[in-house]
C-alpha cells in the first residue's frame, strides 16, 4: 500500500537506471542520512558512538573492499586484513612525512599505496583460479603481516612497535590524536564512507561492475565478449584494496588512535569475510548489513543476561557469542545463502504488494 | 551493423576461411586437415554425426582452441592463433551449447555486457558516472532496446537470468551475440532442446538476423528440417574429417553423408 | 655482490661445515612435514569424498586433542586408578565423540546444503571452526594443557646419534609419530583404491547427483568421512600435543596444511605426504639458514611464498588432477 510504484513512470532511460528508482526508496535513503549525520551525534552518547558507530562505518568500507573483489568479481580474497593494515601504515607514513597536508589527504592517499600491493598479491590471477588464489591472498596476508612487525621503518621507529597517531585539526577542530571527540570523527568518517559508497555504487553500475560480475559468472564467457579477463581482474584487486586501504587508515586515525601487532592479521580478514557472507555477497548495501550484525550480534549478547537477570561470567559470554556467531553462519547459509542483502530485497518484494500476499 | 576496422569484405566474398586446419586432445584426434569457407551474408550450415568435431571447429575459429596445423583467414588477415577476446574484437560473437549466460545478472545486464567492447568511457568516468559515462550508458542502452524489441524479450528485461525458461535463455544468449554486432555469428545448437514452436520462432530470428542486419551466420544444427529450410550451404564433418560440402540439396543426397549418419561402417 | 654471496653461497657453505646439524634441521622439517601432512590428511579425506574443503580441519585436531585429555582428567577423578586405563577409556570415548560429531555435521549441516556450490559449503565450515572453538573453550577451558603422552604410553626421551663429525638427536616420540602416520596413510590410501566404500567416496567426490542416482548414500559416505577425518585429527592432536602443549594456536598452525595441499594437489593422498614433507623441510631449511639473513619469524610466510611459486607453474600441485574446462 506505501510501498507501490504505480503513477511512478519513468520517460528517460537514465531515470530507469538510477540507483533508487522508487521515490519511497529516495525518502527513506534522505531520512537514513539525515539520522546518520545529525541524529546519530545529538542523540547517541559518546561511548556509543566510539564503540558501535564508527567501527560500523569502518568495517562497511573494508566489507565494500572485499565484497567488490570477492563478491562481485569471485576472486576469493583472504588478505583483507593485510591490505587494510597497508593502508594504515601508509597513511601514517604519509602523515608524517608531510606534516603540514591535511590529514585528509593521507587517509585518502594511502588507498593508493594499498592497491599498489593489492596488485602486485594479484598478479598470479592470470594463471591461477578460485581456492588456490586464496592461497595466494593467504601468502599475502602472512607475508605482510610479518612486515608489520618486523620493519621499525614502518613505526617510526617507535619503541613500543605501534602507530601512534599524532593530532591533525581540520577547519581548526581536532580530528584525530588523542584531543579528536567522538563526534567529530565520526562525522569525519561518515563523510568519507559516504562518498566511497557512492563511488563504489557508481562502478558496480556501469560498464566495470557488468565486467567484473560476468568475470565472475563464467570467465569463458566474458572472454568471448572480448572482456579482457586479466586487466578486469587487477583493476578489481586495485579497486578493492583502495576501499581496504582507506579503511585500515581510518580504523588507525579515527577510531583507535594508534596500531598493535595484530591489528591487520588473519582474523580481521576472516571477520570482514564473515560481514560479506551473512550480508550478502554482491551487494552494496549487504555490507552495511554484514557489518552491523557481526559487529552488533556479539553487544547484544553480551546485553542479554542483564536483560534476564541472570548473571554470567565475561568469559563465558565470549565463549557462547563464537558459538552463536558461528551457528549463525551456519544457519544463514542454509537459509539465505545471499545474505541479508537478499532477505531484504525479498522484504522488500513482499512490502511491494502488501497487504496481499502475492 | 559493420564492426569497425579491417578490409571491407563485399557479400558474396570468403569472410572466413579455415585452411588444413588440425586439433588434437593428446591422442584424440579431435579435427583432421579440415578446410572450408564461410561467404560473407551466407547461412553456413556445419553438421555431422555426434563426436565429429563440430563444436571443437567452432573452439577453433573463436580462439578458444589453438589448432596444431593449419591457419585460419578472417576479413584478408591469416593467422595461426587467435584468443578469444581477439575474435571478439573483430566482430566473431558466439552462443554455446550449454547457455553461457551470466546468472547472475539480469537480462538487460546480460545484453549491456555485450556492449562491452563498444564503451568507451575509460575508468574515472565510471567513477563519476554521471557526465559522460551515463551518456554512453543510455546510448548504448538505445541499441539493447532495438534488439529486445527484436527479439520480443521486453517483459523479462530486469529477471534474473537464472529464473528464465530454457527457451528464452537461449534467445537471450543470442541477443548478447547480437549486441556485439558481430560480422560473423557462430551458432552452437541454437535450437537445442526446444519444441517446434521455439524452433520457428528461433528459425524467423535467424532468418531475420541475417537478412535484416547482413549477419553471416555458421550454425552447427542437428535438427535436418532446421538445416535444409535455413542455411545457403553446408559442411558436413564425420570423426574430425570434411566429408560433404555444398548447397543443402547436393549435400543430401550424398552417400557418404548417408553412411555416415545412419552409422555405416567405414 | 656481497649480498648475492650471502643468498647463493653463504647458507650452503654453513650447511656443508656443520653436517650433522644440516642433519638435524633436516630431522625437524621432517617431522614437522609430517605433522602437517596429518592435518593435509584430513582436508583430503574429506574433500575426496565430499568435496568440502573442510576449513575446520584444525580445529578438529583441537578439539579432538581437548576432549581427549579432558575425558581423561574426568575419568581419573571419577575413581578410576590407573592412569593407563583411563588413557585408552578415554581414547575410546573420544573416537565415540568423533563419530558422533561427524554424524552431527552430516545432519545439521551437510544435509541442508547438498547441491550448494562449493564456496558456500566452505563458508560453512567457517561457521563450524568458530562454534568448535567457543564449545571447545566453553567445556574445556582455554589454557593450554597437557597431553597425556605418559598415560598412553607413547615412547619419551630421544636416541643421540654420532654423526658427521658431532651428533643428532632425534626425539622417539618423533619416530613414533612418523611411523603412526606411515601406517595410516597406507592404509587409507588401499581403502581408497582396493575398497567397495572407498569407491563410493571416490563417486561422491566426483558427482554427489550422479552418485545419488546409482543408490549411494551420501549421507552415509559422509559420516564414514568425516569420522575418518576426525579419526586422522585426533591423531594428529595426539602426536602434535605430546610435542608441545594442547592449545587453540594449534588451530593456526593448520591454515599451513594448505600450501601443502597446494603442492600435493587436493585430492591425492600420497600428494598430501610428499606435499607436508616439502614443505616441512624447506620452511626448516629457509628459518634455519636463510632466516637470520631476512630476519626470523620467515616462518609465518616461507609455506605461502613456497606454495605460491608452485602455483605459478604447476597449477595442480604435484599429483592433483588437471582442472580441464569443458566448454
Amino acid at each position: 500500500m506505501f510501498y507501490r510504484e504505480t503513477g511512478q513512470f519513468k520517460t528517460t532511460y537514465q531515470a530507469d537506471q538510477a540507483v533508487f528508482p522508487i521515490r519511497q526508496d529516495r525518502i527513506g535513503i534522505a531520512i537514513i542520512l539525515l539520522l546518520a549525520f545529525a541524529g546519530v551525534p545529538l542523540l547517541a552518547s559518546e561511548f556509543a558512538i566510539s564503540s558501535f558507530f564508527i567501527p560500523v562505518l569502518v568495517f562497511s568500507l573494508a566489507a565494500i573492499g572485499l565484497n567488490l573483489l570477492t563478491g562481485y568479481t569471485g576472486l576469493l580474497s583472504l588478505g583483507t586484513g593485510a591490505f587494510m593494515g597497508v593502508g594504515a601504515y601508509g597513511g601514517y607514513k604519509l602523515a608524517t612525512w608531510f606534516p603540514d597536508v591535511n590529514i585528509l589527504i593521507p587517509i585518502l592517499a594511502s588507498g593508493f599505496v594499498s592497491a599498489a600491493v593489492g596488485v602486485v598479491f594479484g598478479l598470479p590471477s592470470l594463471r591461477i583460479k578460485g581456492f588456490y588464489l586464496a592461497v595466494a591472498t593467504l601468502a599475502a596476508q602472512f607475508f605482510l603481516s610479518w612486515c608489520f612487525v618486523r620493519i621499525p621503518w614502518l613505526v617510526n621507529y617507535n619503541i613500543s612497535g605501534a602507530i601512534e597517531v599524532p593530532t591533525r585539526t581540520l577547519f581548526g577542530i581536532p580530528i584525530t590524536g588523542p584531543n579528536a571527540t567522538a563526534t567529530t570523527r565520526y562525522l569525519v568518517t561518515l563523510s568519507i564512507v559516504v562518498l566511497m559508497t557512492w563511488l563504489a555504487s557508481n562502478l558496480v553500475r556501469g560498464r566495470i561492475g557488468r565486467t567484473w560480475m560476468a568475470v565472475r559468472d563464467m570467465d569463458l564467457a566474458a572472454e568471448l565478449i572480448g572482456i579482457r579477463l586479466y586487466r578486469t581482474k587487477l583493476l578489481s584487486f586495485a579497486v578493492s584494496s583502495y576501499f581496504c586501504g582507506v579503511a585500515g587508515a581510518m580504523m588507525v586515525f579515527l577510531w583507535f588512535g594508534s596500531s598493535e601487532a595484530d591489528t591487520f592479521s588473519i582474523n580481521q580478514s576472516f571477520f570482514i569475510l564473515f560481514m560479506v557472507i551473512i550480508g550478502g555477497l554482491g551487494s552494496l548495501v549487504g555490507s552495511f548489513f554484514g557489518a552491523i550484525f557481526i559487529l552488533g550480534t556479539p553487544i547484544v549478547l553480551r546485553a542479554l543476561p542483564g536483560l534476564f537477570g541472570l548473571s554470567i561470567p565475561a568469559a563465558t559470554v565470549e565463549h557462547l557469542t563464537f558459538m552463536v556467531l558461528g551457528a549463525l553462519i551456519i544457519f544463514f547459509l542454509i537459509v539465505e545463502p545471499h545474505g541479508l542483502a537478499r532477505l531484504w530485497q525479498i522484504g522488500k518484494q513482499k512490502l511491494r504488494v502488501w497487504p496481499f500476499p502475492y | 551493423m559493420r564492426a569497425p576496422g579491417g578490409p571491407e569484405v563485399a557479400v558474396g566474398d570468403v569472410l572466413l576461411s579455415v585452411e588444413n586446419v588440425s586439433l588434437s586432445f593428446g591422442g584424440v584426434k579431435a579435427v583432421s586437415d579440415v578446410s572450408f569457407d564461410i561467404r560473407k551474408g551466407e547461412i553456413r550450415a556445419i553438421i555431422g554425426p555426434n563426436g565429429a568435431g563440430k563444436t571443437s571447429m567452432l573452439n577453433i575459429i573463436n580462439g578458444f582452441y589453438q589448432p596444431q596445423q593449419g591457419r585460419i583467414m578472417f576479413k584478408g588477415e591469416t593467422r595461426s592463433k587467435m584468443r578469444p577476446h581477439e575474435a571478439a574484437d573483430g566482430g566473431i560473437a558466439r552462443t554455446f551449447q550449454n547457455v553461457a549466460l551470466f546468472r547472475g545478472m539480469t537480462t538487460l545486464d546480460n545484453l549491456m555486457a555485450g556492449r562491452t567492447l563498444k564503451m568507451k568511457k575509460n575508468f574515472f568516468w565510471q567513477l563519476l558516472r554521471y557526465g559522460p559515462a551515463m551518456a554512453e550508458e543510455v546510448e548504448h542502452r538505445h541499441r539493447v532496446e532495438q534488439i529486445i524489441d527484436f527479439l520480443k524479450i521486453q517483459n523479462i528485461r530486469r529477471t534474473p537470468v537464472a529464473q528464465l525458461p530454457y527457451g528464452l535463455q537461449k534467445r537471450l544468449e543470442l541477443g548478447r551475440a547480437l549486441a556485439m554486432e558481430p560480422d560473423l555469428l557462430l551458432l552452437d545448437e541454437p535450437m537445442a532442446g526446444m519444441n517446434l514452436e521455439e524452433k520457428e520462432d528461433m528459425s524467423r530470428f535467424v532468418l531475420d538476423v541475417n537478412s535484416h542486419f547482413g549477419t553471416t551466420i555458421a550454425l552447427i544444427e542437428h535438427d535436418m528440417g532446421v538445416v535444409m529450410d535455413l542455411s545457403d550451404r553446408v559442411v558436413v564433418l564425420d570423426h574430425g574429417i570434411k566429408i560433404a560440402d555444398g548447397t543443402p540439396d547436393e549435400v543430401k543426397g550424398n552417400q557418404a553423408v548417408i553412411d555416415a549418419y545412419l552409422g555405416v561402417a567405414h | 655482490m656481497d649480498m648475492l654471496y650471502k643468498i647463493f653461497l653463504d647458507p650452503f657453505v654453513q650447511m656443508a661445515s656443520a653436517p650433522d646439524l644440516l642433519v638435524q634441521t633436516l630431522w625437524e622439517g621432517l617431522v614437522s612435514g609430517v605433522l602437517y601432512a596429518l592435518i593435509a590428511l584430513g582436508f583430503v579425506l574429506i574433500f575426496k569424498a565430499s568435496g568440502v574443503f573442510n576449513f575446520a580441519q584444525g580445529i578438529m585436531v583441537v578439539f579432538a586433542a581437548l576432549t581427549l585429555v579432558g575425558l581423561h582428567a574426568m575419568l581419573r577423578d571419577w575413581g578410576v586408578s590407573s592412569g593407563t586405563a583411563a588413557a585408552y577409556l578415554a581414547l575410546a570415548l573420544t573416537v565415540a565423540v568423533m563419530f558422533g560429531l561427524a554424524f552431527t555435521i552430516e545432519r545439521l549441516v551437510l544435509r541442508p546444503l547438498v547441491n550448494q556450490p562449493d564456496i558456500i559449503l566452505f563458508m560453512a565450515t567457517f561457521g563450524m571452526t568458530y562454534f568448535l572453538i567457543g564449545l571447545g573453550e566453553l567445556v574445556f577451558g582455554g589454557e593450554p594443557k597437557l597431553m597425556i603422552a605418559d598415560d598412553l604410553h607413547l615412547p619419551r626421551g630421544a636416541i643421540d646419534v654420532k654423526m658427521l663429525g658431532g651428533f643428532v638427536s632425534f626425539q622417539k616420540i618423533d619416530i613414533a609419530a612418523a611411523a603412526i602416520a606411515s601406517i595410516m596413510v597406507a592404509g587409507l590410501a588401499l581403502f581408497f583404491q582396493k575398497t567397495r566404500i572407498g569407491r563410493a567416496l571416490r563417486a561422491v567426490a566426483d558427482s554427489h547427483k550422479a552418485a545419488l542416482s546409482v543408490g549411494i548414500s551420501l549421507e552415509q559416505i559422509w559420516v564414514v568421512v568425516w569420522f575418518a577425518a576426525g579419526i586422522v585429527a585426533l591423531v594428529t592432536g595426539i602426536m602434535w600435543g605430546a610435542r608441545s602443549n594442547v592449545s587453540f594456536a594449534l588451530e593456526v598452525i593448520a591454515l599451513k596444511a594448505l600450501p601443502v595441499l597446494i603442492l600435493g594437489g587436493l585430492t591425492s593422498i600420497p600428494g598430501a605426504i610428499v606435499g607436508g614433507l616439502i614443505i616441512g623441510i624447506g620452511e626448516k631449511l629457509g628459518e634455519f639458514y636463510w632466516g637470520p639473513l631476512i630476519g626470523s619469524g620467515i616462518e609465518s610466510w616461507l609455506a605461502y611464498v613456497i606454495a605460491l611459486l608452485f602455483l605459478l607453474f604447476r597449477p595442480q600441485g604435484l599429483f592433483g588432477e588437471r582442472i580441464i574446462e569443458r566448454i
